[in-house]
């Protein structure tokens, strides 16, 4: 608890406030706020599709929102674009990259891109980190995915930033690589100091490295919590099914079971401990709501994999 | 903006098929190079049939100055379809490629990229010309040597001496650069429209040749556009070598025939570049960044 006590007071480095993105009739991001603490490992899961790369690519001034504001280190990202971005570190979807040139050649370019002179010795360390230092020198186009994906995770790092975001980064990684990324996410943000906000579509990738969570799914938000918090096996997921969910959730607020309330948008979803269910049971049936049904889940892992595949 | 700079031609140089514009103008030029050193007097007997019964020409003929103005003639059509190659592909192929994510997340805004793409590559454009010119000028006038220039127009001959032909080549490849560069542009507007290679390269290669033939047709019509078109100007180069004679016929060194219609073409073609790069740097700027 105390690190999460820590999280709410200090700068949030991304505000998200209302944003929303239209492709004609699409909406793949619908009306999504939420905030990144310094410091913190930030997991943004959802689907495949599900509006985590555009919100991504928001965050990187690359797609233009419809409606709504992003803010970097407390600035605009429409106004202050470039100040903003040679602080930033990113790798978007896949690792495409130039076939003919080299992994060093690769981190030399892009950290004069980023407007920074970097030695050459912060670029082997940097391939070190990633496990590519035996072949710096290869032409990226003799290089697996895996290693694709190694390299694009050093081109996101070469220029030392503060704010690291990571698209799905794990994808193509034997086993081996995965826990390897992993181990790097912790270790920037907590031997460095650095903000990493990382996407995936596994729930058991991000659980195990993010201090907080967010659920996507077409391109709303389902659930955000502390990820401690979410995973806490004293508290039960738990769906209610009434006749009437408007008014299951107004005497839901009124009972004061908002806190443990995930997510109203693809039916009730609260987590809260086992023994508030018959409370909260009690409260809704006295209330005159018909309750149809109490579905506990056993885990987030189950909760996700419902919500996303209502889709 | 240097430094977008560098990294853009470093990354045009690294490329392999940076080089295939390169390879195919030599193979051409010394091709017909060496068809000519073989079999060179049949074809300046061919060229000169018509008038041979009115008129001795003493001197060589086929010198490096008729060589490199037979090759301009050839290579101006094509060189513009190997400019289009590299061009075409400087954003969309990027965006094929994944990384103008990369590029377009960084620091430097998307003008800054784009001008720094287009400046890029029109010095690509210039490198070829320069290659070309070396080729078809320098290397022609060592392997023929140099002569008076002796120019077969449709319906009368020109005859330049041969120190007053080397500034009018300088002046053509001066102009030649301003055609290619309209094809760089172009090719360029195409590019920014597309996230596939082959898409812009297609598409400028056949807006070259769809404008070529409104230019050359001679239609009312068309004739109407026809001056708007940066088809019509591109091959104006060759007004270099037409000459004012005096009162008795003739050649006034050191004279061009029609200085406005050469003025006029810069102008139009310069127009067509700021338009294509204008429209580019909108175009990007407006647009998400998908690929």
């Amino acid at each position: 608890m105390f690190g999460v006590f820590c999280y709410k007071h200090s700068m949030a480095v991304i505000k998200v406030e209302n944003i929303s993105k239209n492709f004609g009739a699409l909406k793949a991001v619908d009306d999504l706020s939420f905030e990144v603490e310094a410091g913190q490992v930030f997991g943004f899961l959802g689907q495949n599709g599900s509006g985590k790369s555009t919100t991504i690519r928001m965050l990187l001034s690359l797609i233009h929102p419809s409606s709504g504001n992003i803010e970097l280190f407390g600035k605009s990202i429409q106004k202050n674009r470039a100040s903003i971005l040679e602080k930033v570190g990113a790798i978007i979807e896949r690792p495409d990259l130039y076939p003919y040139l080299s992994a060093t050649e690769h981190l030399q370019l892009f950290a004069k891109v980023r407007k920074q002179k970097v030695a050459a010795i912060s670029i082997t360390k940097t391939l070190e980190q990633v496990g590519l230092s035996n072949r710096s020198q290869d032409k990226v186009q003799t290089f697996s995915l895996g290693m694709k994906q190694r390299l694009g995770i050093a081109i996101a790092l070469v220029h030392n930033p503060s704010l690291i975001i990571l698209d799905e980064p794990t994808n193509g990684l034997d086993p081996q690589g995965i826990a390897d990324i992993r181990a790097l996410i912790q270790h920037l943000a907590k031997e460095e100091g650095k903000t990493v906000f990382v996407s995936s579509h596994l729930l058991s990738e991000i659980e195990q490295v993010a201090h907080q969570i967010l659920i996507i799914h077409q391109g709303k938000k389902m659930v955000e919590g502390v990820t401690k918090e979410l995973l806490d096996p004293e508290k039960r997921i738990v769906q209610i099914k009434t006749m009437d969910d408007v008014k299951a959730l107004s005497i839901i607020v009124a009972g004061g079971f908002s806190q443990y309330l995930l997510s109203r948008k693809e039916g009730i979803f609260l987590k809260l401990p086992t023994s508030a269910i018959s409370m909260l049971n009690e409260s809704l049936v006295q209330s005159g709501i018909a309750v149809l049904g109490i579905e506990t889940k056993n885990s987030l892992e189950d909760y996700f994999l419902q919500i996303t595949s209502n889709a | 903006m240097w430094s977008l700079i560098q990294i853009e031609l470093y990354k045009i140089f690294r490329r392999p098929r940076t080089y295939i514009a390169f390879g195919a103008v030599a193979v051409l030029i010394v091709v017909i190079q060496f068809g000519l050193k073989i079999d060179g007097d049949t074809y300046a007997g061919f060229l000169m049939k018509d008038i041979n019964d009115t008129l001795t020409v003493d001197g060589k003929v086929l010198n490096g100055y008729l060589i490199c103005y037979i090759l301009l003639q050839l290579l101006l059509v094509h060189v513009p379809l190997l400019v289009a190659l590299i061009a075409a592909d400087m954003i969309s192929g990027e965006a094929n490629l994944g990384t103008l994510r990369l590029l377009f997340s960084s620091p430097y805004s998307r003008t800054h990229w784009v001008l720094a793409k287009f400046i890029a590559a029109s010095m690509y454009t210039i490198l070829l010309l320069i290659w070309l010119a070396f080729l078809a000028l320098f290397v022609s006038m060592w392997i023929f040597g140099t002569d008076d220039l002796f120019l077969m127009k449709s319906n009368y001959v020109v005859l330049i001496e041969q120190s007053d032909v080397l500034w009018r080549y300088v002046g053509a490849f001066v102009f030649a650069s301003f055609s290619l560069l309209t094809v760089t542009s172009l090719g360029f507007l195409m590019s920014s429209l597309s996230s596939n290679s082959i898409g812009p390269i297609v598409g400028t290669m056949s807006a070259i040749v769809f404008f070529t033939i409104l230019s050359t047709l001679n239609i009312p019509l068309f004739n109407v556009v026809k001056p708007y078109l940066f088809t019509t100007h591109m091959n104006n180069w060759k007004e270099f070598f037409d000459i004012k004679v005096n009162l008795d016929n003739e050649a006034i060194r050191g004279s061009i025939l029609n200085i406005p219609k050469i003025k006029t073409s810069i102008i139009v073609l310069t127009l067509h570049i700021i338009l294509f790069v204008t429209a580019s740097v909108i175009i990007i700027k407006k647009k998400d960044i998908l690929s």
